[in-house]
């Protein structure tokens, strides 16, 4: 009996060695496409990797690039084009701004404009950059009970969910959509955060969390599209109201003063930064999530100014 | 999408299993050194690691990590955001488990058996092993509760990890994404697995716990 016990012991452990030493290592990036990634047309840089000698670079972005996929399809891409290999630490962008004025981050990709002047005033970031934009857009049950559906009117909508009391699902952790939907709410002159209203809900989550979350309590959400697109076939919310200017979703990328903190890696920044206005990656964004969702999730803006896009 | 979940179960495994034997490492002399020592100090480290037992993961990952951000004090060491990093952080929340249940199990034998075995001429080493050896069924619990603690966390492994893609993804941070994108089905199955893998891992050291037992 102990002989048997102890073979079967010895077999059950080396299958379980086995696995953990047979698996592909987790250092090599295995490059899984979502979408087919075409050939880069050489712009500017060499197309052969250069093996930089620091070849981290932490990249600070929000939650809704990372709920949408598009992260998953451009990061590979790059680190395959320059050899650097990036970490993707998906936080709100208060966090992510947070991060880069403590230099714990290298390059920041975020959408709170108003909060990204003041961290570039502060003199934390070098180089900011347009990248791109897609639009914010009202989400809520079937049963709509404070009939915003069809509207084009942010606050208008918001005034009517205020009057009527509906339940209303907010992000509440400083993120873009956040800060967005404050502003929303400031431009209605409402304020139910501060009410402390009871059919104002806080999840403090990321998009997709608090997506769901307005799914299950039927409530109203604000949300940008490509994560309302990306997770709709599981949740139960319609698309009620878009289309209004204030609901523009813009994107910068920035890369972190080094002069303020020495370790960042600027010159992985300023390659990541760079990289994502490139024509050719611009027309790749442009190109994303049309397979899937029928439009695209983003609309690429390199080259415009913040004028242009009326910020 | 199954070589990547291949992946993050192989890191999710070798991360913990490195983590659990490092604990242990450190844990069983630590922990023999308490149950047995008379010293000035030992109730109240043992207190310690009783309290250390209970400790929230995500405190742990918390400190841990603003331990080695660039901005913290051991940021020039560039762990976070590698599986270091969490290996680190996981050696912190099962160390106290491995302690203060090694030096429970050893509290827990006749005391005349350690004079006992003294006095039949056996060094202190000598003596160390043997009660290990008996003592292997709370022993051996201690190791099962070690690779439990870590290999169920998510708090620590979320913060000084940053759930990274092909890097730092283990499987409950992989659940939690899933989770979090709505993408149920597949957290599921994530979960499953990871049910899965920590059964058979207590299937064999249960069986090696019991081939001494009495019943």
């Amino acid at each position: 009996m102990k002989q048997r016990t102890l073979r079967s012991l010895s077999i059950i452990l080396a299958g379980v060695a086995l696995l953990a030493a047979c698996a592909p290592a987790a250092s090599t990036p295995v490059v899984v496409p979502t979408a087919e990634a075409p050939t880069l047309a050489p712009t500017a840089a060499p197309t052969a990797r250069p093996a930089p000698e620091s070849p981290d670079v932490i990249l600070a972005t929000t939650t809704s690039t990372q709920d949408s996929g598009l992260l998953d399809v451009l990061v590979p891409l790059f680190e395959e084009h320059t050899g650097y290999r990036v970490k993707t630490i998906a936080v709100g962008t208060g966090q992510a701004l947070q991060m880069g004025q403590e230099g714990n981050a290298d390059v920041l990709l975020v959408h709170a404009p108003a909060s990204e002047k003041t961290f570039m005033e502060g003199g934390y970031g070098k180089d900011r950059f347009l990248v791109m934009h897609n639009d914010f857009i009202f989400v809520g049950p079937a049963s709509d009970p404070a009939a915003i559906k069809g509207g084009s009117d942010a606050v208008v909508a918001l005034t009517k969910i205020h009057e009527a009391a509906a339940s209303f699902v907010s992000r509440g952790d400083k993120s873009g959509t956040h800060s967005k939907e404050l502003a929303l709410w400031k431009s209605a002159g409402l304020d139910p955060a501060t009410e402390k209203a009871s059919w104002y809900i806080e999840s403090g989550q990321g998009m997709g969390a608090t997506l769901t979350i307005a799914s299950e309590k039927s409530a109203y959400t604000l949300t940008d599209r490509a994560t309302y697109l990306a997770t709709r076939a599981n949740l139960q919310l319609g698309l009620l109201v878009e289309k209004d200017n204030a609901l523009l979703n813009v994107y910068h990328v920035i890369t972190v003063n080094p002069e303020l903190w020495p370790k960042v890696n600027y010159d992985g920044a300023i390659a990541f930064a760079k990289w994502l206005t490139e024509p050719g990656i611009q027309s790749l964004i442009s190109e994303f999530g049309v397979d899937e969702f029928g439009e695209p999730l983003f609309i690429p803006d390199a080259g415009k100014t913040d004028a242009e896009l009326g910020l | 999408m199954d070589l990547e979940v291949l992946q993050i179960t192989a890191l999710s495994l070798q991360i913990s299993a490195l983590a659990t034997a490092i604990s242990l490492l450190l844990g069983l002399p630590f922990g023999t050194l308490l149950g047995l020592g008379t010293f000035r100090g030992r109730s109240f480290l043992l207190s310690l690691m009783n309290t250390g037992m209970g400790l929230p993961p995500v405190v742990v990952g918390l400190v841990v990590a603003m331990s080695l951000w660039r901005s913290g004090p051991l940021g020039d060491l560039k762990l976070i955001y590698t599986p270091a990093a969490i290996v680190i952080a996981q050696v912190v929340i099962a160390f106290p488990v491995a302690a203060g249940l090694t030096a429970a199990a050893l509290q827990a034998l006749d005391p005349r058996l350690q004079l006992q075995l003294l006095g039949l001429g056996a060094s202190r080493w000598q003596m160390i092993w043997l009660l290990w050896r008996e003592a292997r069924l709370p022993l051996l619990a201690a190791l099962m509760a070690a690779f439990g603690s870590v290999i169920s966390e998510v708090g620590a492994s979320m913060m000084v990890g940053g759930n990274i893609r092909h890097q730092t993804r283990v499987l409950t941070t992989a659940i939690v994404l899933e989770t979090g994108k709505g993408a149920f089905e597949l957290a599921i199955q994530l979960a499953v697995l990871l049910l899965g893998i920590t059964f058979l891992v207590n299937v064999a050291l249960t069986r090696i716990q019991q081939r001494g037992a009495r019943r």
